[in-house]
């Protein structure tokens, strides 16, 4: 028996960088930080797209097409993120979290 | 040729040490370069696994895309607000420690039992392979509205960061 032939396998994977996602979202002090574990989470997404799409889906295009749109989505966000955390920071000095809790300046 | 199969096999099992190293290091590194390097060689490990899901393609453009486009502006995002060896996180510890991984594994027992009690069934009739020729006339025929989106909505990200990060360095 082979593992990596098994379609668990695959979903245990993506429940533990989902997990470690969350935590990481948690716990992190910066947005930078935030910013890293959320993209553990959408990974984790994505390998869920491509083992189903290995193993139970009709047309293999379809998991694949949706981890490139993931991928696209993922770039999209970590450009618009970044330069909020840039705006964020010209106005506060800082980048934790606990230090931006009003609307206006 | 079975020989080649436990040797695939073993780097199935490199791969995966490799997403879970990288990943439990995204998130308990002292510092956030760190973080941003093991999210790095988090990708890689992904991007190996999409080899065993058949896909050379999508692991390509997971190295391309992550490894090299998201964790290089993620290491300009660092760059504002830390010296590179200031301590930046503040990590739990002892019993909030504890209570977070107890949680986390409570989860991820759940998980793994609703997992293994589905049963999950292959499609009955199959089109296509796994071939790029077929992902790219998929993209380009039938999943048209997603390579239109996603050509939208990265229009948009890029004209949004401009605005949002413009203004150069202001009063300080």
């Amino acid at each position: 028996m082979f593992f990596s032939q098994n379609l668990e396998t695959y979903l245990l994977i993506a429940v533990f960088l989902f997990i470690t996602g969350i935590y990481g979202m948690m716990q992190h002090r910066s947005f930078v930080g935030m910013l890293i574990s959320a993209e553990l989470v959408l990974n984790s997404a994505a390998l869920n797209f491509m083992a189903f799409n290995k193993f139970l889906a009709p047309d293999p295009a379809t998991g694949q097409v949706f981890t490139l749109f993931i991928m696209g989505i993922a770039a999209a966000e970590v450009a618009i993120a970044i330069s909020m955390v840039l705006a964020v920071y010209r106005r506060y000095r800082s980048d934790d979290p606990e230090n931006v809790h009003e609307l206006k300046h | 040729m079975l020989i080649y199969k436990y040797l695939a096999e073993f780097l199935f099992f490199a791969f995966v040490v490799l997403t879970f190293f990288g990943s439990i290091l995204a998130v308990r590194a002292q510092l956030l370069i760190h973080s941003v390097l093991g999210l790095a060689v988090c990708f890689l490990g992904v991007a190996g696994l999409y080899f065993y899901l058949g896909s050379p393609f999508l692991s390509m453009m997971q190295i391309l895309i992550y490894v090299g486009a998201i964790c290089i502006v993620l290491v300009f995002g660092v760059m504002v607000g830390y010296t590179p060896t200031q301590i930046a996180e503040k990590h739990l510890k002892g019993k909030n420690l504890l209570l977070a991984v107890f949680s986390g594994a409570a989860v991820f027992a759940l998980m793994s039992v609703t997992i293994f009690r589905t049963d999950f069934t292959p499609a009955a009739s199959k089109t296509g392979d796994f071939s790029i020729e077929w992902l790219g006339k998929s993209l380009l025929y039938n999943y048209c509205l997603a390579f239109e989106l996603i050509s939208l909505i990265l229009l948009a990200a890029i004209v949004g960061s401009i605005i949002l990060a413009q203004g150069g360095r202001g009063d300080d």
